[in-house]
């Protein structure tokens, strides 16, 4: 099992190098010299030489690549070419919107899907199961921009519940931080929810339909009990698994919902760095999303391995 | 000895005649039946048939230029005579969303077509040819690590913004995806006896990745290309929404809706026209891809 634990972390490594190498070439490629940009519009060809010889900018594509990398692995992933901070420093500013949001719909989706998709497998081909299965298909199709607007016109223009648009930080206590964050999260969830209820509703199908469901329901188990206990605990590796694969709409989603819901977090940042076309904050926005996405994949898939005893490699 | 035949020891009557039990079957013809068979196909390909008549047809449907700017007749309320109404240059928003019909039809169909084929040459060349599938698979799983948004985003970054851009930028995005199903199900053909049958009796790699193994591959990618085509207009929009895709200039859903996006609270009209077009659209795709794939693949429609 150990071993199994480092092979699994070992693979992620070419992952990340092949991420690396697409991100550093973003920036190898982006139209547009940054030489001649630092050194201004009455700049000799001289003087640009110059500053591209004193940036390394004129070395081989594999040793800037190297020392790129040796860069990153140390923390630094360069500075913003419009603001002129560090990019960390304005990962750092504006990260706990976007982690608030996307905990907040991770929360909500699972507590909501989970329930639906195992109705609905119980309640295989009824008038339930097809309700929510349409729910399903519609959550494919709307764009999360579409819910969002849709629900911040009904439950904050007009009815005048909620927040239609803004973050407060936790810091100002649980409840504004939640507040804000309720519709912007139910907008993003729905694509999550149709994707996991949709996951669990054909995993439980799977297991409902096994010799020791029947064994229960004769030894006289409750249906609440053979659902939620027996039939669900075994259906979860692929739920999991596909909740962990849903990161990346959350990711995707977060910047349109941040911007439509005026959240000032990640997403409105990468969409000022590409209004701006501020490579190396884009190339540090990618660079960390993505490495989000594969360290949560790594967990679950380490995971299941202490938690699931039919895993054994 | 006496012969004893089978029919001798079965009574005649043991078969009841099925016909008075059953209901008589009238079998419809054409169309109807169709549409009975496969409701979802049809009413995907019913709905993306009108969109696809209202883009063509766009010049004809009592449009205007959506690109004219009428200052004076600017945030007009829908009416008998601006439909939709017209947004905050006087242009007429109704015309816009019909012609904004023909990017997000163009985007989606371009962008299944390139990443599935891209997707299947590349799956096929991976799941054959063992030697190059560790390399090719990882390069997959390095760009399936970035969502598949961002990787659109990051792209289009990088050049111009144009509907050809906005093209490539999306597929290269889907391609990972169709390469690693196609790749699955090279790896269940492959060791099939009709496989080995065929290489034995002297087939060429190239016969019989062509003859034998890509036929099976069509199903699948039929309705994974379908989900693609709903996914890429979905994209389409986003990207233009947050100003990353399809040129200003150009009527598109994102772009009306990113038009009207900070004046959503006073003139909530502006976006909610485009975003009716762009949800019905995604949704007659998503029904073709779900009606396809229970007709084409019975076992999965069980499970999913």
């Amino acid at each position: 099992m150990i071993g199994f634990v480092i092979r699994r972390i070992l693979t992620t490594i070419p992952v990340m190098a092949f991420v690396a190498l697409f991100v550093f070439s973003l920036l190898y490629i982006a139209p547009g010299d940054p030489a001649a940009v630092i050194a201004g519009d009455q700049a000799s060809a001289e003087d640009i030489e110059r500053i591209r010889h004193g940036l390394g900018l004129d070395r081989p594509f594999l040793v800037r690549f190297a020392e790129w990398t040796w860069q990153i692995l140390r923390g630094d992933l360069g500075t913003s070419m419009f603001t002129g901070l560090p990019v960390t420093e304005l990962i750092k500013q504006r990260i706990e919107p976007t982690l608030s949001l996307m905990l907040v719909t991770l929360a909500f989706a699972i507590t909501v899907a989970v329930p639906i998709g195992v109705l609905a497998a119980w309640k295989a081909g009824g008038w339930l199961d097809r309700l929510f299965m349409a729910f399903a298909v519609l959550g494919f199709s709307v764009p999360v921009f579409v819910a969002g607007y849709l629900l911040a016109y009904v439950f904050a223009l007009q009815l005048d519940w909620l927040p239609a648009q803004g973050y407060t930080p936790l810091s100002q206590g649980v409840w504004p931080w939640f507040e804000n964050l309720i519709l912007p999260a139910i907008a993003l969830g729905f694509v999550y929810i149709a994707l996991i209820a949709r996951t669990t509703r054909a995993a439980m199908l799977e297991v409902l339909s096994q010799d020791y469901v029947r064994t229960a329901r004769a030894k006289g188990v409750s249906e609440g009990g053979i659902l939620f206990l027996h039939a669900l605990k075994n259906a979860a590796v692929p739920i999991v698994t596909v909740i962990g694969i849903g990161v990346a709409l959350l990711i995707g989603g977060a910047v349109v919902t941040e911007s439509v819901f005026a959240i000032p977090g990640l997403g409105r940042l990468t969409i000022d760095a590409i209004v701006r076309r501020d490579y190396p904050l884009i190339q540090g926005l990618v660079l960390m999303f993505s490495m989000m996405y594969v360290l949560v994949n790594l967990a679950i898939d380490l995971l299941y391995t202490l938690v699931d005893p039919r895993i054994r490699y | 000895m006496t012969e004893v035949t089978v029919t001798d020891l079965v009574p005649a009557t043991a078969a009841p005649d099925l016909p008075d039990i059953l209901p008589p079957a009238r079998p419809r013809r054409g169309i109807a039946r169709f549409v009975q068979r496969h409701p979802a196909i049809a009413t995907g390909l019913g709905l993306l048939a009108v969109m696809a008549a209202l883009a063509s047809l766009a010049p004809y449907l009592g449009t205007v230029d959506p690109t004219a700017l009428a200052p004076a007749k600017r945030l007009k309320p829908p009416s008998a005579e601006y439909w939709f109404g017209t947004d905050a240059y006087g242009r007429d928003i109704y015309s816009r969303v019909i012609f904004g019909a023909r990017v997000s039809l163009l985007v989606g169909f371009s962008v299944a077509f390139l990443a599935s084929l891209a997707g299947l040459l590349i799956g096929l060349v991976s799941g054959y040819i063992r030697g190059l599938d560790g390399l090719i698979m990882r390069v997959m799983d390095g760009m399936m690590s970035i969502p598949p948004i961002l990787l659109a985003i990051a792209l289009m970054a990088l050049t111009r913004a144009s509907v050809e851009n906005v093209i490539m930028a999306i597929a290269l995005a889907e391609v990972p995806r169709v390469a690693r199903l196609v790749r699955g199900v090279v790896l269940t053909i492959r060791g099939q006896p009709y496989v080995e049958a065929a290489r034995a009796s002297g087939c060429t790699a190239v016969r019989i990745i062509f003859r034998h193994i890509l036929p099976n591959t069509l199903a699948p990618l039929t309705v994974q290309a379908t989900y693609i085509c709903g996914s890429a207009i979905i994209v389409e929009s986003i990207l233009s929404f947050i100003g990353a895709g399809t040129p200003p200039i150009i009527p598109s859903w994102g772009n009306i809706m990113a038009d009207g996006r900070t004046l959503w609270q006073i003139k909530p009209y502006i976006i909610f026209f485009p975003a009716v077009f762009l949800s019905i659209t995604v949704l007659a795709v998503n029904l073709l891809g779900d009606g396809l794939r229970d007709a084409l693949d019975p076992r999965l429609a069980k499970r999913l």
